[in-house]
């Protein structure tokens, strides 16, 4: 069986930092032995504990500790403990690490990612609950990266390293204990790949069927809820669903995401975060733009409710996306013409 | 620990090496050509200038070497003056002309050169000067990273965040408060509690104080805390007690009339000039004719070229 999430992403900064001697780890309580909020950096500080720091409560100082690393040619990866407290950092993103690599006029690389772990359906409550990501959409010099079941995180992370531009790299905290999908099998009736030139999209399809009836794009943390959706949507309705989930965000790959959806004309895109200035409002506006002819429906989005998230179960459920929600949305556009 | 120097009664100023003397007056003159132009119109967006701060980054100028770096910030002229001794650099930057350092993409308060950076917001280069400090106590023991920051910054939490991965990693980190009694139209005393020797000595970080606006004095006082830095990697704050004598950018300036007085009082400039008239007088006229030739070479120079190479 595949490892899960949560250790292909400790084996990823292990690999890391022994392949480049300049990088640094640092975020709150990363130390061991306890390792972290989520366990994700376990083990990291007792292999090298000159480069792997357990800091202060300082989301915005810890950000800007990094950018100096990366102002002087080091490479640097933060933990920030809940993706809601990337807002303390709002500023060392926005107006340092990622302006810093236009402003002075010439390219200044910046080797830094901010792992943010995120999203609901823990019980942790309307702080330490929210899908942040959209606050990030749009801003020149910053990538936007979202940990997927398909991808694996030491490519993922060299490759934002490599680009010499910081990136945040958000991480469904339901997909830590989860596992891995590994071999281009997702079970005994789905196949994935990861295409284009960087492998960027992993496509999740029914064996090789070429056609669809709808194509379902989601980041990385609703790729499972994407593909049990798709699951269902096969054996219940009939309705033959390939789904898209691509690790890179933000700038858009619409290269590798609109022949697909070019070819099935319907189209869904689910986030967890609420509505309103969303990656999949932009993805949207550039379909609808670029596929506008060959579009059979309009692009459906589909998000949580209006609404702070909920600390208790049941309430939560009524206000985060919900797997039904998905379904719904795909049978609604798939029998709207 | 605080500890304060403090000038004498108002005696002479020292007498300076002619170099000193100078640079202090190609950063006056460059100044006062800058709202010269603003005043014609003939620069837009704004500038912050430094008029009666000059000695500080005059005074550090020896104590610094190309492999310490300097954060500057908005007020940040005279710093970028003194450690590059390019004007035509600069203005081409303010006038986004060619031969800009920043190709005009900065602007004013935001310059990257070699080991130096200016930001224009306040109190953020704090943290990042820390990122780098930590770099240099790892890979280049006895270099430091060096803060520029006024007074109202240290409303900023950044500072205090900086300050305190500073004190507890050890690193070499120099803020420079460079204290002019106000913020913008604020006054000092309308927007910080306590004191800054009070909030150095809060993460136990040590503190100087110095009054005098006189090169060498301020320079003597420095020499020993630059050195404390580097060969301890500690982390230390100097406070310069000065004026500004400007205006916070081009005209906004709504002190009172004896407030404003005030700091005139306090210029090294008019001080200096009565302390050694033959020096000051065949220097600053050499410097104020010098900035006008770099003005008119600059102006007359096409307009900066942002390649897309360049484009981050
Ligand atoms: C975060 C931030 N807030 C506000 C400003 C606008 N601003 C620029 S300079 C300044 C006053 C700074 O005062 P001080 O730190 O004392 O420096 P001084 O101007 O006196 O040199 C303000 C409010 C800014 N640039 N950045
Ligand atoms: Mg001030």
């Amino acid at each position: 069986m595949a490892e899960r999430v949560v250790e292909n992403l400790n084996q990823a900064l292990h690999a890391l930092l022994a392949d480049d001697p300049a990088l640094t780890v640092l975020g709150e309580d990363l130390v061991d032995p306890y390792g972290g909020a989520f366990k994700v950096t376990r083990g990291l500080s007792a292999r090298w504990p000159e480069r792997v720091l357990s800091t202060p409560l300082s989301e915005g100082g810890i950000v800007g500790v990094a950018g100096g690393l990366a102002l002087a040619g080091q490479s640097a990866i933060v933990e920030i403990m809940f993706s809601d407290f990337v807002a303390l950092a709002f500023d060392q993103l926005l107006n340092f690490a990622s302006k810093s690599t236009a402003m002075y006029g010439r390219r200044v690389p910046m080797r830094l990612v901010v792992r943010c772990p995120t999203g609901g359906n823990r019980g942790y409550g309307p702080t330490h609950s929210q899908s942040p990501l959209k606050h990030f959409i749009g801003i020149p010099g910053l990538s936007v990266h979202e940990v997927s079941p398909f991808h694996d995180n030491r490519t993922v992370l060299a490759g934002m390293l490599a680009t010499g531009r910081p990136g945040l790299l958000f991480e469904d905290k339901v997909l830590y204990t989860t596992r891995m999908y590994a071999d281009g099998v997702v079970d005994e009736l789905f196949r994935y790949d990861l295409i284009g030139p960087d492998a960027d999209v992993a496509r999740i399809r029914v064996d090789e069927e070429e056609q669809a009836d709808c194509v379902l794009v989601v980041p990385g943390g609703l790729a499972a809820r994407a593909v049990s959706v798709a699951r269902e949507l096969l054996l219940r309705d009939d309705i033959v669903c390939q789904v898209l989930v691509p690790s890179r965000l933000w700038p858009l790959d619409s290269d590798n995401l609109l022949p697909p959806i070019a070819r099935a004309g319907r189209v869904v895109v689910a986030e967890e975060s609420t509505a309103g200035g969303t990656w999949g409002a932009e993805l949207a506006q550039v379909v609808h733009r670029r596929l506008w002819g060959s579009l059979r429906a309009p692009v459906r989005l589909v998000h949580s409710a209006d609404s702070v998230i909920p600390t208790a179960a049941h309430l939560e459920r009524t206000v985060l996306v919900q797997d039904t929600d998905i379904h719904q949305a795909v049978k609604e556009v798939v029998s709207g013409d | 620990m605080t500890a304060t120097r403090t000038e004498a009664a108002p005696i002479a100023p020292t007498r300076l090496a002619d170099a000193d003397l100078d640079l202090l007056l190609l950063i006056r003159h460059f100044e006062l050509a800058l709202l010269d132009m603003f005043g014609r119109g003939e620069l837009h967006g704004t500038t912050h200038t430094c008029l009666g701060q000059e000695y500080v980054p005059v005074a550090l100028r020896p104590l610094l070497d190309d492999g310490d770096f300097v954060f500057s910030n908005h007020r940040g002229h005279g710093h970028y003056l003194a450690r590059f001794d390019d004007p035509h650099g600069l203005l081409a930057e303010v006038m986004g002309r060619e031969g800009a350092v920043c190709h005009g993409v900065g602007g004013s308060q935001h310059i990257l050169r070699d080991r130096y950076l200016s930001t224009g917001v306040q109190g953020e280069s704090a943290p990042v000067a820390a990122g780098v400090a930590l770099h240099l106590k790892r890979t280049e023991p006895g270099r430091l990273a060096l803060v520029y920051l006024g007074d109202g910054t240290w409303g900023e939490g950044a500072v205090y965040e900086a300050l305190n991965m500073a004190a507890l990693w050890g690193l070499p980190l120099l803020l420079v408060v460079e204290n002019n009694g106000i913020a913008q139209s604020t006054p000092t005393d309308a927007q910080l509690a306590g004191s800054i020797g009070g909030r150095a000595r809060a993460f136990g970080v040590d503190h100087l104080r110095v009054t005098s606006t006189d090169t060498e004095v301020v320079r003597a006082a420095l020499t020993p805390v630059l050195r404390r830095v580097r060969e301890r990697s500690t982390p230390y704050v100097v406070e310069l007690l000065t004026h500004r004598v400007g205006p916070h950018s081009k005209g906004d300036d709504s002190r009172r009339p004896e407030e404003i007085a005030h700091a005139r009082a306090h210029d090294w400039y008019a001080r200096y000039a009565q302390a050694y008239p033959e020096q000051f007088g065949a220097h600053d006229e050499r410097q104020r004719a010098y900035v006008a030739q770099v003005v008119a070479d600059v102006a007359g120079r096409p307009a900066s070229r942002w390649a897309e190479a360049d484009r981050g």
